[in-house]
């Protein structure tokens, strides 16, 4: 029964903060919405004991990804009136696609039920089940190679963000290696003859 | 009482908010970043919902893989909206036309 309730509030704030998300007029309201919304998601992914995720979640993104998005947000200067034009006119097309998905998602999924008897509880779990030594079983035996492509990734990730927003100013010290390595002994050595004097 | 039905049906409306958001804020470049981050969270909901009443736990190993690409995914998405807003002082996607597409 709590577990009733509890889903209700938090799919309801959820809802609501996807819709702030969609909706505001300030992209640092819709990023803090959408912080909101990972909070939710993060009780919610409790509520179904993937706690390792649910913490996860609000650690990487919450901590880091949406920290990088009003980051940037503060960064650039947007003008938000200009942004917002237009709004209203693709308003009723968003509406109408997004109804459709809702409620062929709902006949799939409400009335049809997959064809399975799937609108029961979820089994219970063993005692002493353990959510992170479970997903670490797998994830460091059957996933061993998966794992350290997401690693490779997220290096990558780190490598190109660097690269592109590195900028190159022009009157910069710094040390060119290639021009280091392509000097010739000509343009650094030069030897001149001297003519030996003779002492009086 | 929950079901997994519950489950879908939130992930579906979370998906279609998502979609519906993309229809509307069609020039603010960051707020598209945004609504993609919510359609990954939606598909995130169904691999764990269906990994809890299906009894895998494969599902949430997947769940961690999407986490980790979209937030690389996120990362460099911004680290190209930075530089863009460098060259052209805008983030409007009716700016974005250098290539004619």
């Amino acid at each position: 029964m709590l577990t009733t309730i509890l889903f209700y509030v938090f799919a309801t704030m959820l809802v609501g903060a996807s819709i702030g998300v969609v909706l505001s007029r300030n992209p640092v309201h819709a990023a803090l919405f959408l912080v909101l919304a990972f909070f939710e998601s993060a009780a919610l992914w409790l509520l179904l004991e993937a706690e390792f995720l649910g913490i996860v979640l609000v650690l990487v993104y919450v901590g880091a990804v949406m920290v990088l998005f009003l980051f940037v947000i503060m960064m650039l200067d947007v003008n938000v009136e200009e942004m917002r034009a237009g709004l209203t006119r693709y308003a009723p097309l968003g509406a109408l696609v997004a109804g459709i998905m809702i409620s062929e998602i709902a006949y799939v999924v409400w009335a049809r039920h997959l064809g399975l008897n799937l609108a029961i509880e979820a089994p219970p779990l063993p005692e002493h089940y353990s959510n992170v030594h479970e997903l670490g079983a797998v994830l460091y035996t059957d996933y061993m190679l998966p794992f350290q492509l997401a690693a490779v990734v997220l290096l990558i990730a780190i490598v190109a963000a660097i690269a592109l927003t590195m900028r190159h100013r022009p009157g910069h010290k710094k040390q060119d290696v290639s021009a280091q390595v392509a000097v010739r002994r000509n343009d650094r050595l030069r030897i001149i003859k001297v003519d030996s004097e003779n002492y009086p | 009482m929950i079901g997994l039905p519950h489950f879908l049906l939130l992930a579906g409306v979370l998906f279609s908010i998502a979609v519906a958001g993309i229809f509307l804020n069609r020039k603010n470049v960051i707020v598209l970043l945004m609504c993609i981050e919510l359609m990954l969270l939606a598909v995130n909901f169904n691999f764990i919902a269906f990994s809890r009443w299906l009894g895998d736990i494969h599902g949430q190993v997947f769940v961690f893989f999407i986490l980790t690409v979209a937030a690389a995914e996120s990362a460099i998405g911004l680290a190209i909206l930075v530089v863009l807003f460098r060259e052209k002082k805008s983030i409007n996607v009716e700016n974005l036309d250098t290539m004619r597409g």
